[in-house]
């Protein structure tokens, strides 16, 4: 196996999939909160509607991307990338050092089962389709993360079949443990998973806008592993750092 | 209506969070787009981008 697969192949594949699992997480804790509160019809049928929009989100898609030229791509994704790489590294240190919450499936699932409780108590007739547009919500708007996810770690590179197989593998992880569990998947390392892909999500970004400027990076595609060392470095010195910060200023 | 503004919102939340943290990512990636147009060393358009990010990253953990 060459280099470049470990360097580009298999870090998306791994983006791809560790990305998409932290949003199908968040996604099942909602359906499953419908499935709690109003049973599986309207769970089963929002979230079926939910992936039929988003499969005419990605055919329709597919055509716009292949007519921009690569290296304008590469620097669209590029861009993009760093802000949502370095948006969740940010939020994962900030959380490491205990800045912010951590955050919580079994509290979110708390919340949004009262919601709906709520709603059912109030729309009466109406509660198994406002139920089901939950459902269809929580698919349709963590889906487009996942999309997005896919189409920014595979675009720039050819490699949108492995992010997306990637991708196909967290939902169907996630679809077997939660179906096998039945309850919140808490016990998924949420913010580890950030952590990890903020890293790799702003390496790509770094490496990507610069090709796409026609930057030559030295070692070629090895030069991601390096941004992935840096930025790790960079994260774990932070997360000391800001921990430091906040015993200090602690009474 | 709700629903499509939900989605909106959702996606711009997905690069936004902090918006002077995004601006100055931008700003950085500008910046380099700026060096590459005036034909600086690729060396030069790089390290901006390298260690304007990681700066920004620094300074907006440190800040918080």
């Amino acid at each position: 196996m060459d280099l470049s697969f470990w360097s580009t192949d298999a870090p998306a594949v791994g983006a791809a999939f560790f990305a998409s699992l932290v949003e199908v997480v968040e996604a099942f804790t909602i359906v499953l909160a419908v499935t709690a509160v109003r049973g599986v019809r309207p769970a089963v049928l929002g979230t079926i509607a939910g992936l039929a929009l988003l499969i005419l989100l990605v055919v329709g898609l597919g055509p716009v991307l292949g007519a921009i030229p690569l290296h304008l791509l590469q620097v669209i994704v590029g861009i993009l990338l760093l802000l949502f790489g370095m948006r969740w590294l940010r939020k994962a240190i900030l959380r490491a050092a205990g800045h912010i919450a951590l955050h919580d499936e079994e509290k979110a699932f708390a919340a949004e089962t009262t919601v709906l409780e709520d709603e059912a108590r109030r729309d009466g007739a109406r509660a198994d389709w406002m139920a089901g547009l939950t459902a269809f919500k929580a698919v349709v708007l963590e889906g487009v993360e996942v999309v997005f996810i896919v189409i920014a770690v595979g675009a720039g590179r050819d490699l949108l079949i492995p992010a997306s197989i990637g991708a196909f593998a967290a939902c169907l992880l996630v679809l077997v443990v939660g179906v096998l569990v039945h309850r919140p998947l808490s016990r998924v390392p949420e913010n580890r998973l950030k952590f990890g892909v903020g890293i790799m999500l702003s390496s790509f970004g770094v490496f990507w806008t610069g090709e796409g400027l026609g930057i030559a990076w030295p070692g070629g595609d090895v030069a991601i592993i390096g941004f992935v060392m840096l930025f790790l470095g960079t994260a774990l010195l932070l997360v000391s750092r800001s921990r430091r910060q906040l015993e200090e200023s602690a009474p | 209506m709700t629903l499509v503004r939900a989605i909106v919102r959702e996606l711009i939340g997905l690069f936004v969070d902090d918006g002077s943290f995004a601006l100055t990512i931008i700003g950085i990636v500008l910046l380099a787009i700026a060096s590459a147009g005036v034909g600086a060393p690729m060396a030069v358009t790089g390290g901006t981008l390298i260690v304007g990010c990681i700066g920004a990253l620094s300074w907006s953990v440190l800040v918080a």
